[in-house]
């Protein structure tokens, strides 16, 4: 080896970046089990704004209707960014399909809220959980594709083609080969989607109706009005929670990978 | 007989072979049709239309839509959110690229670890992960109070609330965006490129330079657009940590559709965001395929 496989000075923006990423989170966990009224002075441990929060009508409400959404929203990406990512990696090779495929995944948020904001307004459709569920299909759909995807590549096609020219059916081949060999992706793909799901604001914001608001909605009407010991609890469960599932994600596909 | 058989047996695998493609691929192409394609259609059909009184829009030929959005008020909150999102996108490459260059040096399995560890945080809660900040940086915040506990300062410091922390929230929220695809170009980078420069004479600087440097530029486009398209349409970091005072273009692009509601405009800036992203992928591509080609040459 002629480059010296040692740090030196690099450690310096490494550990530096994990500080940068993990101290506001820390913090914000710290404080989430202060006794204290007071969002900034600490007089003592205390879970009881854990307990406020589950006596919150208001905040159980929108963790109902965030997990309707994220497990709808999950179904949904699942069986339409599976099916997409085999089409694409066995039945039409096509670079300019895979870019519309997964363009939902980085197209500017906004632009698509306000796109659907648009069309369910145009179809008269009435706004609440379900136009929230179309929209988060539409972009969570994306990264069950691209894992989905990523996955096929690695693959040998050839497995397939042997069953089926063994006499299988194209539906036989699907369930007894091509499945089973994608199963980690798809669970990666589906639990990445449900994060995305649950966490997400800007598209719910805009095609969400009034009356069913999910949690992120409550979270941005809480934290407009600055910090309280409440959200800092509320915050603390919702982090841990995207944070258990990515890292089960993680176990199945390297996540890393698929940015 | 024999020949018919045959052929027949052909057109029934190509039949097959139809249906199987179009099972797979129709569902997800007509949603996404469905759902992304024609609402884009209708934003860039809107930019034509007039608004209406309540909202929505009147079906009347117009591109005052386009000349109010190059009125020196707007255009000057475009070129604030671009020059805001490219500062942000600046940092997070001089952060972004030691931290990648670092990961690869580590032995496999701890580089899996860091990479989990910095891309952990990118999927959880972005209100969350922006709120964390207010926390820390208020005038009576952690920061604020250790500072002065250890005497460094005796007032509070305003750290929130001016374009430095909306910077500081969006570097904080897409960093991992420029690490990752960095990580990526430069652990492709073949050891032996290197190598050889070195042994043509090369300083290690010098090859790091000539060589590192310009391979791993794709992956640095990449994160840029990543950091840039996400950071420039932002509306919640500018609301929360800004205070409301920046103003950027999603915060107007919110307000046209939910409050103004001038549709139609709030279109024109929307459509502005989305051909931004074009722009960067149409450049991103040619880079590409220039260093691409340099290093198959």
């Amino acid at each position: 080896m002629l480059v010296p496989n040692t740090l030196g000075w690099l450690r310096v923006p490494l550990y530096g970046v994990l500080v940068f990423l993990y101290l506001p989170i820390s913090v914000l966990i710290f404080m989430s089990f202060n006794k204290s009224d007071s969002p900034f002075m600490w007089t003592g441990f205390s879970t009881k704004w854990y307990s406020v929060l589950v006596n919150s009508p208001n905040i159980m409400e929108g963790f109902k209707n965030t997990l309707i959404v994220a497990i709808a929203t999950t179904i949904i990406s699942i069986v339409l960014g599976t099916l997409l990512a085999i089409g694409l990696a066995r039945y039409q090779k096509s670079s300019a399909l895979e870019a519309v495929a997964l363009t939902p995944a980085i197209f500017p948020d906004l632009a698509l809220a306000i796109g659907l904001l648009a069309l369910f307004t145009s179809l008269h459709l009435t706004l609440g959980l379900h136009s929230v569920i179309i929209s988060h299909a539409l972009f969570c759909m994306a990264f069950v594709t691209a894992i989905v995807r990523g996955r096929l590549s690695q693959i040998d096609s050839s497995l397939e083609e042997a069953a089926q020219d063994l006499g299988d059916t194209p539906v036989g081949t699907f369930f007894r080969i091509t499945l089973p060999s994608i199963k980690p992706a798809i669970i990666a793909g589906g639990l990445l989607a449900f994060t995305l799901s649950f966490d997400e604001f800007v598209i719910a914001f805009f095609t969400d109706g009034p009356s069913t608001p999910t949690l992120p909605i409550i979270i941005y009407s809480m934290v407009r009005f600055g910090v309280s010991p409440e959200i800092n609890a509320l915050a603390t469960v919702v982090l841990l929670i995207s944070a258990l599932i990515v890292t089960i994600a993680q176990r199945n596909v390297k996540v890393q990978d698929q940015i | 007989m024999a020949l018919a058989v045959k052929s027949e047996g052909r057109d029934a695998i190509k039949r097959r072979a139809l249906l199987s493609r179009a099972v797979f691929l129709v569902p997800g192409l007509t949603y996404i049709t469905a759902f992304m394609l024609i609402p884009l259609g209708f934003i860039i059909a809107y930019t034509f239309l007039s608004r209406g009184t309540y909202g929505g829009i009147e079906f009347i030929f117009t591109t005052e839509n386009y000349t109010r959005a190059l009125d020196s008020l707007y255009l000057g909150v475009l070129i604030k959110s671009i020059l805001i999102a490219s500062t942000t996108t600046i940092l997070a490459f001089f952060i972004g690229f030691p931290v990648a260059y670092a990961i690869t040096k580590l032995p496999t399995n701890r580089q899996n670890l860091m990479l989990v560890l910095i891309v952990l945080p990118f999927w959880t809660n972005f209100l969350i992960r922006t709120y964390a900040w207010i926390v820390l940086l208020n005038t009576q915040g952690f920061l604020n109070k250790g500072l002065i506990n250890m005497g460094v300062i005796s007032q509070p410091l305003e750290l929130l609330y001016k374009p430095s922390a909306i910077v500081l929230g969006l570097l904080y929220a897409y960093i991992p965006l420029m690490i990752l695809p960095i990580y990526s170009a430069l652990v492709r980078i073949d050891p032996a490129m290197k190598e050889a420069a070195v042994n043509l004479g090369a300083t290690p600087a010098q090859a790091f330079r000539q060589v590192t440097l310009p391979l791993a530029l794709p992956g640095v486009l990449v994160g840029a657009i990543f950091v840039f398209v996400p950071s420039v349409g932002n509306f919640i970091v500018p609301e929360l940590l800004g205070g409301g005072k920046t103003i950027m273009v999603g915060n107007l692009i919110r307000d046209q559709f939910l409050k103004a509601r001038d549709w139609p405009f709030g279109s024109v800036l929307a459509l502005s965001m989305v051909l931004m992203l074009l722009l960067l992928f149409f450049i991103q591509a040619r880079v590409n395929r220039r260093v691409l080609g340099d290093a198959r040459a």
